[in-house]
């Protein structure tokens, strides 16, 4: 397939990145380009200018300071896989990594330009929002902060304006006694979430003290399962006990007011139905009843 | 004349320049500028590998980048992998082992499972498969492919 | 005696220019002054055209032409369909290379644009306005046959593309007289072939010579000449023909498209090389698909499980137009392989073609044996459920005797040789049939769902007598041909009409050569692929190169070796009479040091300095070789799977193949085709499907949601094989390309079924996708405590690509 021309600017600097995006209405910006050049190979998307902020420098790399892990927004899904420090403080983040697109994606797609695809089955949206993740967004007035579970306002939607861009993702760094899992059932051919679930449970033995619950794929913008996290909070975890909880996602996804995606692969009805399960399957790996 | 951007950009040990539209793909300044025609083109939505070549050491998907973005990169392409005539260990073991049927998918393979074994020196069939999850071939089932990866990862191990 | 070099698993030498990236595909060729063509294709399944404006696209940058319907009016002929299948009322209705009226797909061409480079050819292309009236589609095969529906062809009423019986036997009286009978409704859901490279051709037409020679991705340039002749109607020894090297084809590669002809034609109005390649969403529309057909099969049998007679109603979706062999495919290639591997004294096959508003179907890898591989072993599992016997004993019951020569079954047709009960046996011990039974049994009781499938087949290759090939209406012949030159060096040219695009036969057919007359392989080079150059072939498809293009290849050898066998004993000064052949050696009986070597013998014939009286100079000779009989290669598959019953994951855990294609001249590429074959096989059962909507939208348009086998999904396939012979074989060869595709799915779907049958589940459609499992589970009632299932044990197959 065969793009539609453009008008090519490279930034040379976050500043330069905003002075760019304020002075071309309508431009985009072009990291890795794995969410946006497919489209463009469709003309489905057809900017008129694109702005590469490839060559920016600061927005790369991971760094761990205290309790929270920083990482660049141009940072890769294979970085951020193979991250050492990553693995140590926050093992999800390097697990869900791993499972983006495949190898040859991973190198070149980053967090960043993930996010602000605001694809409804991506996997970053709805572990970062478990996680409770932070997003930090530069733009002419400044640097602003939003949870992760506020940017994906909905489908294709982040929370970003025209001549903002996303620097930093931040997430917290995982306390001993915290365990954190993402489970989804993948398309077999895109290999995007169908449905995705994550789990962050924070333990006193067999009890579960916190838990944070997200589901995605399934819906416009990543759903956070407060009353599953309520089921679980206090409770001895066991196959029974997350059994009850899970089975409250329903209304999770019911309060959140958002439509469930369907479509050739999985049924609305489906995935609504298997969205426990995914969380199911999550919570039983993170607490090592996933194999007997 | 549409605008076009200067670009230099270092292919299998050799630097060349041109002016290229923004809109072109990697893979087709690589087929049609360059005229290095192994890297094949097989979907139009990142999904087969065909197209994977190596840039600045990783394995990328030639048609999800513009040329103007590898400006300055490094890339090998397959015909860039065996050195002065000598198949590289991951050839060799294509060869020896029919990982290849009608050919479309190899050079994206070879790519792919040259970089598997470079992170993994020693990997298991099934850490071969996930690897190659992004490499689609219609011809062998993948098996004699997984097979050549092994046997390629056992050569360079001195096995 | 050394090592037979037939037999020998050597690596190809077709290989060293695809590990290095030097081979040329068509879209790799570059040709002085090439422009670039881009087809306009309709967006709607079916429409009128009211008018189309190319105005804009006319002066948009770089653009040389814009050609539409009324261009090539009365200028290309439309494109023929060459599989009349007679006594079926074959409507063969016209197939314009572009429409100018109506269309009938999401796909059929509407204009094209040539222009300096395909980026601009894109840009103009969106230039065109047309004004469309939709009209409303229909795509199920079954719903479009009648007269209440959208009419595709006034000619054609009811959408009726051609109706086909065949018989043998009573069929009506042994379903009357049976203990038990069976039925399914089996959906062979529209696939999408996807050859990695797409379709390509470029076309140069030299005016002042009045020739055109086309490079293409075909699987037979020869028919391609052909065909290219009747549409453009430049002379035949005037078209050359050239399939580079082709990124494989699955069948969707045997038909001559319009789009290769639209590229001719550019060529020809604007007297420069134009090239058109294919994208490959564009290819999920243009190019052919295969199967799309709704089944009703029935199955008799004796209380003990023998089965008296199977029946069919086959409702068989041909796509807008007929592609060029698509009519053979549900008739000839699936009706008439009903019997499989069985005794069955009673078969009826029913075959309605009915057009639909969807890509044109053909051949896709396995054509029509698949379909009635399915529904035989579908059958024959339906079959041990009602009269309570395991599966593989009724299968077992019905296998027709060992056989090694000629076996005529109730359809009318004579199988070569088989030992179909030998297949069997070796499968289930290297499965470990009794084991697994044993062993599933107490998982059972888990609740855990696993099961395994066998499917047993019979498939008709090596296409085959050309006198056959008439009486059923195939347009052309299905011989093959073989021109073999040894030089005054001794080296080898063998020129081949087959022109294979992955299967390795410039290896296995040097093997062959050497094999013969005692040369060094590396000494024998395989050409094949240019109708300018190679003899006439009539293509690379249904499992016949080796089988029909080997044989040629042969005998051509041995009369070369008879002429070089009458050289030497000129030479040794000897009576014909007492010469001998070994190795390579030509030598006087009792005395082997009075020789001559092949290589002694071609120098000779080609400088003729010395030949004896009658002996024309050379070391030349031809072979046309139209075979006696088809090739029956037969074979049985077991697949295990294990399925998450919480959200319908079904894991392929184990395959097992054992296949019989007679001697193998090279076994490392049989197990080749085996891999690769089960793999295609098992994407139709797992999760292969063409989606369409209720306006004929393909759903499933990319490969982001059309979804064909990777590797992660995929076990390791464990090949075994057996040996009989053909008997009407030169080499005894039968075929090898298709089985796996015709056993796998069939296998695969068992072994779904077999693992879910303690629920009570009885049917579910292809591709068996996470959600259909599941609601064919929920449907049983099942919750997972009442069998006990262990929560969490298929954790990771739910948890699928996470990892």
């Amino acid at each position: 397939m065969y793009p539609a021309n453009f008008e090519y600017l490279k930034a040379s600097s976050i500043a330069d990145a905003v002075r760019l995006l304020s002075e071309n209405p309508g431009a985009k910006l072009l990291a890795g380009g794995h969410s946006l050049i497919p489209l463009m190979r469709f003309r489905l998307a057809r900017p008129e200018v694109l702005i590469d902020i490839g060559g920016v420098d600061g927005l790369r790399g991971v760094t761990v300071s205290g309790d929270t892990i920083n990482i660049g927004a141009l940072t890769t899904h294979a970085t951020i896989a193979a991250s050492a420090d990553v693995q140590r403080a926050n093992g999800l983040l390097a697990e869900a990594a791993s499972g983006i697109g495949d190898p040859a994606v991973r190198n070149r797609g980053t967090i960043g330009g993930n996010l602000a695809h605001a694809d409804p089955a991506s996997d970053w949206a709805t572990v970062l929002t478990a996680l409770g993740a932070t997003i930090s967004v530069q733009g002419p007035s400044g640097s602003r902060s939003v949870a992760a579970g506020d940017f994906i306002e909905d489908a294709f939607a982040p929370a970003l304006a025209e001549d903002e861009l996303i620097t930093t993702v931040s997430v917290p760094v995982l306390a001993a006694n915290q365990r954190a899992e993402y489970a989804k059932m993948s398309h077999p051919a895109s290999f995007y979430a169908v449905v995705g679930g994550a789990v962050v449970v924070t333990m006193d033995g067999n009890r579960c003290t916190a838990a944070s619950v997200a589901v995605g794929g399934l819906t416009p913008r990543p759903v956070k399962a407060a009353s599953v996290e309520q089921a679980l909070s206090g409770t001895t975890l066991t196959m029974d006990s997350i059994a009850d909880a899970t089975s409250r996602l329903g209304d999770d996804i019911s309060a959140a007011g958002v439509d469930v995606i369907g479509d050739v692969f999985a049924s609305a009805d489906f995935r609504a139905r298997i969205a426990p399960v995914e969380v199911k399957h999550a919570l039983l790996h993170a607490i090592d009843l996933a194999h007997h | 004349m549409p605008n076009t951007v200067p670009i230099t950009v270092n292919v299998n040990g050799r630097s060349h320049s041109a002016n290229v539209e923004p809109r072109t793909l990697l893979v087709h300044f690589l087929r049609e500028t360059l005229n290095l025609t192994g890297t094949k083109i097989g979907c139009d939505t990142s999904q087969c590998g065909a197209c994977v070549v190596r840039m600045n050491g990783v394995t990328v998907k030639a048609c999800t980048a513009f040329a103007v973005q590898v400006d300055g990169a490094d890339i090998t392409t397959i015909e860039g992998v065996a050195q002065d005539g000598n198949l590289s260990a991951v050839q060799e073991a294509f060869w020896n082992n029919h990982g290849l049927q009608c050919g479309y998918c190899t050079a994206g393979m070879i790519m792919s499972v040259t970089e598997i074994i470079e992170r993994n020196p020693n990997p298991s069939a099934e850490e071969v498969r996930a690897g190659l999850e992004g490499n689609m071939c219609r011809c062998t089932g993948y098996n004699n492919i997984v097979k050549a990866a092994l046997a390629a990862a056992a050569a360079r191990q001195g096995g | 005696m050394t090592t037979r070099i037939f037999g020998s698993g050597i690596r190809r030498r077709e290989d060293p220019r695809l590990i290095t990236g030097q081979a040329s595909y068509t879209d790799d060729i570059k040709l002085t002054g090439m422009v670039h063509a881009a087809i306009l294709r309709s967006p709607h399944a079916h429409a009128r055209i009211n008018s189309i404006n190319t105005d804009a696209a006319r002066g948009s940058a770089g653009v040389l032409a814009v050609y539409t319907g009324s261009d090539i009016e009365g200028v290309l002929n439309p494109i023929p369909c060459a599989w009349a299948i007679p006594d079926s009322d074959l409507k063969a209705v016209a197939y314009p290379a572009i429409a100018s009226d109506v269309v009938r797909y999401v796909g059929d061409a509407v204009a094209v644009v040539v222009a300096e480079n395909r980026y601009q050819a894109e840009d103009a292309l969106e230039l065109i306005d047309v004004d469309y009236s939709p009209l409303p589609a229909i795509i199920n095969p079954e719903d479009a046959l009648g007269d209440g529906v959208p009419q595709l062809h006034e000619d054609a009423p009811n959408n009726q593309a051609f109706h086909w019986v065949a018989a043998g036997g009573d069929t009506d009286a042994a379903f009357a007289d049976a203990a038990v009978t069976v039925s399914e409704t089996i959906r062979q859901q529209k696939l999408i072939p996807n050859p990695m490279e797409t379709r390509s051709a470029i076309a140069s037409w030299a005016q002042a010579m009045g020739e055109l020679t086309l490079w293409n991705t075909t699987q037979n340039p020869h028919i391609a000449r052909f065909v290219t002749c009747l549409v453009t109607g430049v002379g035949e020894h005037k078209i050359r023909v050239i399939a580079p090297e082709v990124g494989g084809g699955f069948g969707a590669k045997i038909a001559v498209y319009p789009w290769e002809m639209i590229t001719a034609f550019c060529s020809m109005q604007l007297g420069v090389p134009v090239k058109w390649t294919e994208t490959r969403t564009e290819n999920y529309i243009a190019t052919t698909h295969g199967r799309d057909h709704v089944e009703y099969v029935e199955m008799a049998a004796n209380a003990d499980g023998k089965v008296t007679a199977v029946r069919s109603v086959v409702y068989a979706g041909m796509g807008a137009y007929l592609s060029t062999a698509a009519p053979g495919i549900p008739t000839i290639l699936h009706g008439l392989m009903y019997s499989g591997p069985y005794d069955i004294a009673n078969i009826k096959a029913d075959v309605y073609g009915v057009f639909t508003n969807s890509t044109p179907v053909e051949a896709y890898r396995g054509a029509g044996r698949p379909e009635a591989t399915f529904l035989l072993e579908r059958l024959m599992d339906k079959v041990g459920d009602a009269v309570g016997i395991d599966s593989v004993e009724v299968r077992r019951r019905n296998l027709i005797e060992p056989f090694d020569n000629n076996r005529d079954v109730a359809i009318g047709i004579t199988y070569d040789s088989g030992n179909y009960s030998n297949a069997l046996d070796q499968l289930l011990g290297h499965i470990g049939y009794d084991q697994f039974r044993h062993d599933q049994e107490h998982e059972r009781e888990h609740g855990t769902l696993r099961g395994v499938g066998v499917a047993c087949y019979c498939e008709i290759c090596g296409l085959g007598p050309s006198q056959v090939a008439g009486a059923v209406g195939f347009g052309g012949g299905l011989w093959e041909s073989a021109t073999v030159r040894i030089y005054a060096t001794g080296k080898v040219n063998v020129f081949i009409g087959t022109s294979p695009h992955g299967q390795g036969e410039e290896t296995t057919f040097a093997q062959i050569v050497a094999d013969e007359i005692g040369v060094d392989v590396d000494d024998v080079e395989v050409i094949h692929g240019d109708t300018d150059i190679t003899p006439m072939g009539w293509g690379t498809y249904g499992s016949r190169t080796t089988v029909v293009g080997g044989a040629a290849v042969a005998l051509t050898m041995r009369k070369l070796r008879d002429k070089a066998k009458v050289i030497a004993a000129h030479l040794l000064e000897a009576d014909e009479a007492d010469i001998e052949y070994a190795d390579g050696q030509f030598f006087v009986r009792g005395a082997p040091d009075r020789a001559q070597s092949i290589q002694d013998v071609a120098l000779q014939a080609n400088v003729a300095w010395n030949l004896p009286e009658g002996i024309e100079p050379g070391m030349e000779a031809s072979t046309y070789y139209d075979p006696p009989n088809f090739s029956y290669p037969f074979g049985a598959h077991a697949a295990i799977v294990s399925i998450d019953p919480d959200n319908g994951h079904i894991t392929l855990d184990r395959y097992v193949a054992v296949d019989d294609c007679g001697p193998q001249i090279n076994p490392m590429v049989v197990e080749g085709q085996v891999h690769g074959g089960v793999v295609q096989g098992a994407g139709q059962a797992l999760w292969e499907g063409a989606v369409y909507d209720d306006n004929g939208q393909l759903l499933t348009g990319s490969m982001m949601d059309y979804a064909i086998p990777r590797a992660h999904l995929v076990p390791d396939i464990e090949v075994h094989s057996t040996v009989t012979p053909s008997p009407h074989n030169p080499l005894g060869v039968k075929g090898i390309g298709e089985t796996g595709t015709i056993a796998s799915t069939a296998a695969i779907y068992s072994a779904v079924m077999d693992a879910l049958k303690p629920l009570g589940v009885e049917s579910i459609d292809m591709p068996l996708t996470p959600e259909r499992v599941w609601r064919a589970i929920q449907a049983t009632g099942y919750t997972g405590n009442g069998h006990g299932h262990s929560h969490g044990h298929d954790h990771d197959h739910g948890h699928g690509h996470g990892h």
